[in-house]
């Protein structure tokens, strides 16, 4: 085993991170300002990937098609949060639960409808195909680090827009006191919607650029929205920072596990027998990661105040 | 709650019961055996949801993970009978089984003991973290059972003959809809049982008001756990009925979406209602034939009914006819 192959490994374990944090950042974000949980964050995501791979066939162009992703999903979100999301925040989480949940139905069932259940496909954009060399002569897909680039961009830009913006001091009062906000004259209705969409474009982001990576499909979302909530359960729900932590730590650990696991159990059970109960186990190693955690921090890494 | 409600609750719950019955018996006089399998699907989807509704109903414990103890019921009888029918040992010399009453009972176990450690973790938190995690391990499971070859991985398991229950012929439709029937009967008994027991007061009381219960020096944790537990149980032995209807245990049995759809029985029907699960599975199953007749797409109209049901219509089927429930 060298290290050029450790190295690719972990670069893969970060980009994985890198697309769950642009998730787990809108959900995280949605439930702590909002208090809601949103099951249909992974149909936003689908929308993404399914309003690029569309736009980007049609024009050519994977930016044109990244930049319709964003606003595809914005719209969305923006649309979901005024028609349905916004008589759940009174209700408790079983309503929120099931509402959303109806939402996957209806926008699954949709997109069948208009697209057909066969995978579309998105081309990775010419200037971003090939692969780089880095040190140890290991050599890396040129793609998959520009989204860990997204990634640490969307990340300093989330920190910047709640650390040092008015949105952002709106954002932070309203995940320590939703009343106290309204009574201080802020309306809170257009922010609840800005958040949304806000997380929704997000969500969109990682669709489509995941979209090049695999194919866009009906149901790409909800695999991906599970991976989610585990990184916000282990990062804390409402912390931005901790979605970044958990998502790095559950892409890294799922990543390795896969590639490892296996290799590990080989060396006790044989190569055969070993292959199959390493990718067995690799396979519940994030959750088994979550319930250590979970066991010792029921809050998550970094609970925020609410 | 007045007591006409309760009246009209008892009826319609009568109403259910006796047509739950009745219609198949029906079905099978004049010829039409296909709904018969369509009865048995609502009572075993109904038996799972009344084992859901012990924890989420009574208990307030929204468990999105409760497709792990219906596939886990799924998987122990598909195990078993494919023992039991190559004769092979599986662990210390037993040879699998391919009588129900065992299976019954071994899944009913086996989904127990895994929803104790699932429990104990999960119930250490509780609102939107204790959705998540239940929905996280039963991902878990999930992911286990089809990268784990030596069951079927990804293909599922099937059951090649359906299993035996004595002195009948389960391979009759009718006679096995007659065994979930009674499981179901079984199963309503048992939450009727446990919702007026002693054990169901607390339970409640502690979704009420948590503090107030741990002030009067019972421990809400254990009380939980313990429903937790049972309500899995109870979920197991549907699954068991479930891949013995199908001749199949199927990893889908085990999906986020499986967990979805339990918990969409219970608010379809009314939620902690006895009789709930019952409605909304009869409900569920029909919307799935009828619409599924009409069109291809009629998750997407499933979808909108929930939608405003969630929205408009709180209190699900029951609540429609008999009046708003008493929560507690």
């Amino acid at each position: 085993m060298s290290t050029a192959l450790i190295i690719e490994q972990l670069l893969n374990g970060l980009q994985f991170g890198v697309m769950l944090f642009l998730m787990a950042a809108g959900l995280t974000l949605i439930f702590g300002v909002m208090g809601l949980i949103n099951l249909a964050h992974g149909s936003l995501y689908m929308i993404g990937a399914f309003a690029c791979a569309v736009v980007a066939a049609a024009t050519g162009s994977f930016w044109l098609g990244l930049a319709a992703s964003l606003v595809a999903a914005a719209a969305a979100g923006a649309l979901v949060e005024l028609a349905v999301i916004r008589r759940l925040y009174d209700r408790d989480h079983l309503d929120q639960v099931l509402a959303t949940f109806a939402l996957i139905l209806i926008f699954s069932e949709g997109a069948r409808w208009v697209f057909g259940s066969f995978p579309l496909y998105l081309d990775i954009p010419p200037v971003l195909q090939g692969a780089v060399s880095l040190l140890g002569g290991a050599h890396y897909q040129l793609y998959r680090l520009a989204i860990i680039g997204v990634g640490i961009v969307v990340a300093a830009g989330l920190y910047l827009l709640i650390s040092r913006t008015r949105l952002g001091m709106r954002i932070r009062a309203g995940q320590s006191d939703r009343e106290m906000i309204a009574a201080l004259g802020v309306d809170i209705g257009t922010l609840y919607t800005v958040v949304f969409a806000l997380g929704a474009a997000l969500a969109g982001l990682a669709g489509a650029l995941v979209g090049a990576l695999q194919s866009v499909q009906v149901g790409m979302g909800e695999p991906v929205l599970i991976l989610a909530f585990v990184v916000i359960v282990i990062g804390g729900i409402g912390s931005v920072k901790g979605a970044l932590v958990g998502a790095i730590l559950v892409g890294v650990v799922d990543t390795l596990g896969r590639f490892l696991l296996p290799k590990l159990f080989a060396i006790f059970l044989g190569p055969a027998e070993g292959a199959t109960t390493g990718a067995a186990v690799a396979s519940m190693l994030i959750y088994i990661v979550m319930a250590l955690i979970l066991a010792f921090r029921p809050k998550g890494l970094f609970a925020a105040n609410t | 709650m007045t007591a006409g409600a309760m009246n009209r609750e008892t009826l319609f719950n009568t109403v259910l019961a006796v047509l739950l019955l009745v219609l198949p018996l029906a079905a099978v006089a004049i010829g039409e055996p296909f709904y018969v399998t369509l009865a048995t699907r609502m009572a075993i989807l109904a038996l799972a949801a009344v084992g859901l509704n012990l924890a989420l109903g009574l208990g307030g414990l929204v468990s999105f993970g409760h497709a792990a103890f219906f596939g886990i019921g799924g998987y122990v009888a598909g195990i078993f009978a494919s023992h039991a029918f190559n004769q092979e040992p599986m662990l210390f010399g037993f040879e699998g089984s391919d009588q129900m009453p065992v299976i019954w009972l071994s899944a009913m176990l086996v989904s127990a003991l895994v929803a104790v450690p699932i429990g104990a973790i999960s119930l250490r938190t509780s609102g939107v973290y204790f959705i998540m995690i239940t929905l996280a391990f039963a991902q878990m499971i999930y992911y286990f059972a089809i990268s784990w070859p030596a069951y079927g991985g990804e293909d599922g398991l099937s059951i090649l003959t359906r299993n035996a229950f004595p002195g009948l012929n389960t391979a009759q439709p009718i006679s096995f809809f007659l065994i979930c029937y009674g499981l179901l009967m079984a199963g309503l008994l048992l939450f009727w049982f446990v919702r007026n027991s002693r054990f169901g007061a607390a339970l409640q009381a502690a979704r009420q008001n948590e503090a107030r219960v741990a002030a009067v020096g019972i421990a809400p944790f254990r009380i939980r756990l313990a429903a937790f537990a049972m309500s899995a149980a109870i979920t197991g032995v549907a699954g068991a009925l479930f891949a013995d209807l199908n001749r199949f245990a199927s990893p889908s049995m085990l999906s986020w979406q499986m967990s979805g759809e339990l918990i969409v029985l219970i608010v379809l029907g009314g939620t902690a209602r006895l009789f709930g699960p019952v409605a909304g599975a009869i409900l569920f199953v029909l919307f799935e034939f009828a619409l599924g007749g009409l069109t291809e797409r009629w998750q997407l109209f499933l979808g909108l009914i929930l939608l405003g049901v969630v929205l408009f219509a709180r209190g699900g089927l029951i609540g429609l006819f008999a009046g708003k429930a008493r929560h507690g």
